[in-house]
């Protein structure tokens, strides 16, 4: 089959708008908490605010005249301070704490509104994305990059949005005491802002370079820890050592210039900050030599003492706020192409489905009439409505299906089906004969619609399945593939994903069909062994005989199999093949097999050859024919 | 289990013990720093410009030697954290590389990748973690207590009282949190695990038609996942609003008290700046314990990974090389003494029992017999992929166990049934067979194995490059692929398990003709399920509950009418009417 797998790439930057459409998903369930929290950091804000200015007012306004006056006269200032100070620092507790449950609830409430979201559209997603896409990097954009989305909600944004509040804040208060040294700060501020600029941004590039080579070496990891018994098979292992290393290196290499980049951040930051300390102390008092008239908000007059200590407490502020938001900035250029990747899952176009025939239960009486029914009947009918004349007819689910000059490509320069027609009459089983790659398992991707043909027609019961609701298409067709998957929990739980609503007794039953009855009451708990990693300790054949238990079960009116019982061994093949045999009696059976000892009994048997229908007959014709099938069966020839 | 891991500073020791020397440096100067500011503050009242600019000058010379011990601590971090982060993948590896098969079955492939990338990028940040934040808060704790107290004994006790206070609230607190934390992992890992089987089983998953059944049971994991992760937080966020109330109060207090004592003695005992360094280092007390109950729960949620991987370094691989072990297999003949086998000390039925066989060198064994009758289990033992759990295994008449691992593995080639390519040209796969093969010894393993034939039709030819996974190659092809390569190392013994299936009987058989023509000498054991890839085989053995049920040469097994007997007629009925 054609794969053209893309890696994603990790390291790219986020795309535009994509912190907007982040902060929508927030906002829409959110919004009324969201704006509570604003309220909140807003308080907490100015708790702080006021508390840094706090004692500056005890000791202007207490203690300076408590010292002439004596302690006696401001008393109960201090203490009417005090108190008025403690509940405002209630507020800003209370207001903390809100903050902090609300921002649980909403990063984690997002965090679940995105999974979902991603879990859905993926559930609907076409075969070709899967085919198209590594499975690793479809699992990273669950992992890794939601992860990074809960750090941006959950600690950035909050922290982002009180550092700004508390710089806006902080920065007013240096304007209503002093013009000229705000200014002063603004000289600094551009020099600050250019350090973040530089060592922010490397550090945000290292830190996507780390990811990327993260991804390499995490991925080679993953390949070498799946052959490793080739590896040890091989005497590999030092060759491996060697490559491992190369790319262990370049991720050592990567992390260091990331952390380096942020970690030097914080501390060039906070010592500009303290320069600027030293410098404002300076200035200020040389502007009092000077003489200086004072311009600011409180208005104009002189500079004193006590608005330069006042200054100096707003500018140490400053540049703490400053030195936590600039550690934030590789966190959220990461993030935000975390976000990013999650967005693209969540745009992906889903399968389209615009059949509108519906497979119902019907009711048939003496006359052949089909009537539509709410009860289970064992009978199927396709509802077709006809939109033309406004009429219902109802046609009774047989099997019968039709393959009409069938064209199809994967990918549009290489042709895989030409000219492909056929025909399976209810209770005909059809087999599939050629070599990988001829385009067998690509017929029957075709029937249950996971590719859409590009030329041709496929009639189903004499409808195009085009028209047919593609859900009940599938509902109509049970398919065993060579490669199993089987999903944690018991083995009674993956025999019962056929048919949900399956009694114990109907699952036992079709496992003793498939043959597989025997090993599973051997195994240590029976039917409720847990199964995990898709079946670790079972082996291959011994999935696939739960797989064709779990079709069984489903029983469908239409099989395809699809090298089901390759890995099983021919006498318990045999054993399968009766019982299977049973079950579709008067039903449509797909076969896809290497061994032609299973397809023998086969109405129809296809030779299939790059695309096209070379030879088709029974076993016997095609023998008697001494073309391709009989060279194949007696092992003269070799498709390729 | 810490000092385990601590073995894979090495070379990044002098990183290592540098950060938290600087990081020491820089908590001193950054406790000095509101001392003298204080000083400078209080030179601003007294508006003199010189002790303003002798302070001033103290406190540039004190930032310039704060940035240097911040920038060198900061970059030492990086390194050491990097490279002991790299250091583990390395250990973690190579280690990896040491262990047998069983051992590999012990862990899971699958807990293995784990281990070696979640769980390290877990350890390294806690690493970082601790040489920084783990120094760096509790230093910063000590000098602004004693700092405080050199500006005010009694004034410090009031930060000295609510330290104990913070300690207990925050020690519960985490005490709580950690073990929810614990279970909320389990969780989360299982709906990834969930999402994987999905991607996995995505035809599974269409072809029942069970996406609203996904759907809703995804939609129910995350739920919980939602839930527990909500309620975790809530307790956490708990934890600022307890501290910040512990620091206000202090700070209330020390103002209150502060402002007292500066009127009543007339700024003496206290002065107005003193009192503004006192609450700047009240400040630096609490966020330090802050700070410190953020980095014990890091701490012990890295504890977890931490275990894992120790697990795997601590491992002691008991398929070890033999020390001087024989290096030259003398020829292809294997003998097996009463060999009994089980994979797992625990399981109750061995997977082999008393198996006695000797097969002479240069002949072809081809082994048949049903699902889960231990044929893979048979000739694992032969190139000591296992150790038998009694009796010997014998190759060229020295038990596998005498010789050197790698020699005997070089003589014993073995196509394993879950065969993997690996990404790279098809060149570079051959050259796992023989680094220094050459082109042509490669077009001649390809041409044995019938695979030089689909390789030069490929556009690049040799230099193909095989996707990961081999995706981009049929099955047939990816198994006569792995036969050349196995080839490549002209093996004395050559095993084949069910290396075949997916090619067909025609090409099975012409690969057998040019085994039996160009190497003779070699011997070969084939597993198949074909009775026809065995059937021309000098010896046959039909195995069956983890014993030898028949042995013998096609026809004599054939007048056995036996097992062999049943299989050969039900693959070959119907044959007689052509």
């Amino acid at each position: 089959m054609a794969r053209d797998i893309r890696k994603q790439n990790f390291g790219q930057k986020a795309k535009k708008g994509t912190f907007k459409r982040l902060f929508r998903y927030v906002w829409e369930d959110y919004g009324f908490r969201l704006i509570v929290v604003l309220v909140c950091v807003l308080f907490s804000g100015v708790a702080n605010v006021i508390a840094s200015v706090f004692l500056q007012r005890i000791i202007d306004e207490c203690i300076t005249p408590g010292l002439e006056s004596g302690l006696d006269s401001v008393i109960g200032d201090l203490t009417r301070m005090i108190v008025t100070m403690a509940t405002i620092y209630v507020f800003g507790i209370l207001a903390a704490f809100i903050q902090a449950r609300l921002m649980a609830i909403i990063t984690q409430g997002t965090l679940k509104k995105l999974r979902v979201k991603m879990f859905e559209k993926m559930e609907t997603l076409p075969i070709r994305y899967f085919d198209t896409h590594a499975h690793g990097d479809i699992m990273s954009t669950y992992t890794n990059d939601t992860d990074t989305v809960r750090q941006l909600i959950g600690m950035s944004l909050p922290q982002v949005i009180t550092s700004s509040l508390s710089i806006v804040a902080t920065f007013s208060m240096m304007l209503y005491y002093s013009l000229w040294m705000t200014l002063a700060v603004i000289v600094f501020l551009i020099v600050m802002f250019l350090v973040t600029t530089k060592f922010g941004g490397a550090s945000a590039k290292y830190m996507m370079a780390q990811q990327k080579s993260l991804a390499k070496c995490e991925g080679y990891v993953e390949e070498m820890m799946n052959g490793l018994k080739v590896v040890k098979v091989f005497n590999h292992e030092e060759t491996c050592k060697e490559e491992f290393d190369v790319l262990n290196e370049q991720l050592c290499h990567d992390g260091t210039e990331a952390h380096r980049n942020g970690n030097v951040l914080m501390p060039i930051l906070a010592n500009i900050g303290n320069l600027m300390y030293v410098l404002l102390a300076v200035f200020g008092v040389s502007l009092i030599y000077a003489g200086v008239t004072n311009v600011g908000f409180s208005g104009m007059g002189a500079i004193t003492a006590g608005i330069i200590i006042t200054f100096l407490g707003c500018c140490r502020q400053l540049s703490q706020t400053i030195g936590q938001i600039s550690m934030q900035i590789p966190q959220i250029a990461m993030a935000l192409a975390g976000a990013s990747r999650v967005f693209d899952l969540i745009d992906e176009e889903p399968e389209v489905d615009e059949g509108y025939v519906t497979l119902v239960n019907a009711k048939e009486d003496e006359n052949g009439n089909i009537t539509e029914t709410e009860e289970v009947t064992g009978i199927w009918a396709w509802k077709h409505p006809h939109k033309a004349e406004g009429t219902l007819t109802y046609t009774k689910l047989t099997g019968d299906i039709v393959l009409d000059m069938v064209d199809f490509s994967y990918v549009p320069e290489k042709q895989v089906l030409t000219d492909v027609s056929l025909y399976a009459k209810p209770g005909q089983k059809i087999a599939f004969v050629g070599a990988t790659g001829a385009g067998k398992t690509t017929i029957t991707n075709l029937i249950n619609r996971f590719y859409d043909i590009e030329d041709g027609k496929i009639r189903y019961d004499g409808i195009n399945i085009n028209k047919i609701h593609k859900p009940d298409l599938r509902r109509s067709l049970g398919i065993v593939l060579q490669d199993v998957n089987l999903f944690t929990g018991t083995v009674m739980e993956n025999i019962r994903y056929g048919k949900l609503d399956a009694t114990d007794e109907e699952c036992i039953a079709a496992a003793k069909l498939a043959n597989a009855d025997d090993f599973i009451t051997r195994l240590p708990d029976g039917y409720d062994t847990m199964i995990t990693g898709n079946g670790a300790s079972l082996s291959q054949g011994q999935r696939q005989l739960i797989s064709i238990a779990r079709a069984a079960v489903a029983n469908p009116p239409v099989m395809i199999l699809d090298e089901a019982t390759s890995s099983i061994d021919t006498r318990t093949e045999a054993l399968v093949q009766r019982g299977m045999d049973n079950l579709m009696k008067g039903r449509t059976v797909f076969v896809i097999a290497h061994r032609l000892s299973t397809i023998r009994n086969a109405e129809a048997i296809m030779v299939l050859d790059h695309g096209r229908i070379i030879e088709r007959g029974t076993h016997n014709e095609l023998i008697d024919m001494k073309g391709t099938y009989y060279r194949l069966y007696t092992g003269a020839f070799e498709l390729e | 289990m810490i000092k385990r891991l601590l073995g894979c500073v090495r070379e990044y020791k002098k990183a290592t013990i540098l950060t938290p020397s600087y990081v020491a440096m820089e908590v001193v100067l950054e406790c000095i720093l509101p001392f003298v500011m204080a000083k400078l503050i209080n030179s601003i009242g007294t508006t003199k410009m010189e002790p303003i600019l002798y302070y001033g000058g103290i406190l540039v010379v004190l930032a310039f030697a704060s940035l240097f011990c911040g920038v060198m601590s900061a970059i030492n971090a990086a390194i050491a954290s990097a490279g002991f982060a790299k250091n583990l993948r390395h250990d973690l590896f190579y280690k990896v590389q040491s262990f047998g098969f069983s051992d590999i079955d012990a862990f899971s492939v699958s807990s293995l990748v784990t281990r070696m990338t979640t769980d390290v990028t877990n350890v390294q940040n806690a690493f970082q973690m601790v040489i920084r934040i783990a120094v760096r808060t509790p230093l910063m704790l000590i000098f602004s207590v004693v700092m405080s107290m050199l500006i005010n004994v009694k004034m410090s006790l009031i930060f000295i009282g609510i330290i104990p206070v913070l300690g207990i609230v925050a020690f519960f607190l985490i005490r709580k949190v950690i073990g929810i934390f614990k279970r909320i992992f389990k969780k989360y890992d299982a709906m990834n695990n969930s999402v994987q089987e999905n991607v996995a089983g995505i035809r599974v998953v269409k072809s029942f038609v069970r996406e609203d059944y996904e759907k809703k049971k995804f939609g129910a994991t995350a739920e919980e996942v939602r839930f527990d992760f909500t309620y975790a937080e809530k307790i956490i966020a708990l934890n600022q609003p307890i501290m910040m109330f512990c620091i206000y109060t202090a700070m209330l207090l020390v103002s209150f008290l502060g402002a007292k004592l500066i009127i009543a003695s007339g700024g003496t005992v206290l002065s107005t700046g003193e009192l503004s360094s006192l609450i700047t280092y009240g400040i630096q007390i609490l966020s330090s314990m802050m700070m410190l109950s953020m980095v014990f729960v890091m701490m012990s949620m890295a504890e977890e990974s931490a275990n894992r991987i120790s697990e795997v370094l601590d491992h002691e691989s008991h398929l070890i090389s033999p020390e001087n072990g024989k290096t030259e297999v003398a020829n292809g003949s294997i003998e097996f003494e009463n060999v009994s086998f089980k994979y797992n000390e625990k399981s109750k039925k061995p997977a082999l029992s008393d198996i006695t066989l000797s097969i002479p060198s240069g002949t072809t064994v081809g082994i048949i017999g049903g699902t889960g009758s231990s044929k893979t289990s048979l000739i694992q033992l032969i190139n000591r992929l296992y150790d038998v759990t009694e009796g010997s295994v014998k190759v060229g008449g020295v038990d596998v166990r005498d010789y050197d691992l790698e020699s005997l593995r070089d003589a014993v080639s073995v196509v394993l049934q879950k065969n993997v390519l690996f990404s790279g040209t098809i060149k570079d796969n051959l050259r796992w067979g023989n680094p220094g093969a050459s082109d042509e010894d490669m077009k001649r393993v390809c041409r044995l194995a019938q695979a030089e034939e689909f390789i030069e039709q490929f556009p690049d030819g040799y230099d193909t490059v095989i996707e990961r996974g081999g995706v981009n190659v049929s099955g047939g092809q990816k198994q006569r692929l792995c036969i050349a390569r196995a080839l490549l190392k002209k093996p004395k013994i050559l095993i084949l398990d069910d290396s075949t299936s997916a090619v067909d009987t025609k090409t099975d058989a012409l690969i057998r003709s040019a085994f039996k023509k160009e190497i003779p000498e070699t011997t070969k054991l084939i597993i198949a399920q074909r009775v026809a890839s065995v059937q021309d085989a000098d010896m046959i053995l039909v195995m069956e509950g983890g014993m030898i049920a028949e042995q013998g040469t096609h026809e004599e097994l054939l007048e056995k009418k036996g097992i062999y007997y049943e299989v050969f007629q039900s693959q070959t009925k119907g044959k007689e009417a052509v």
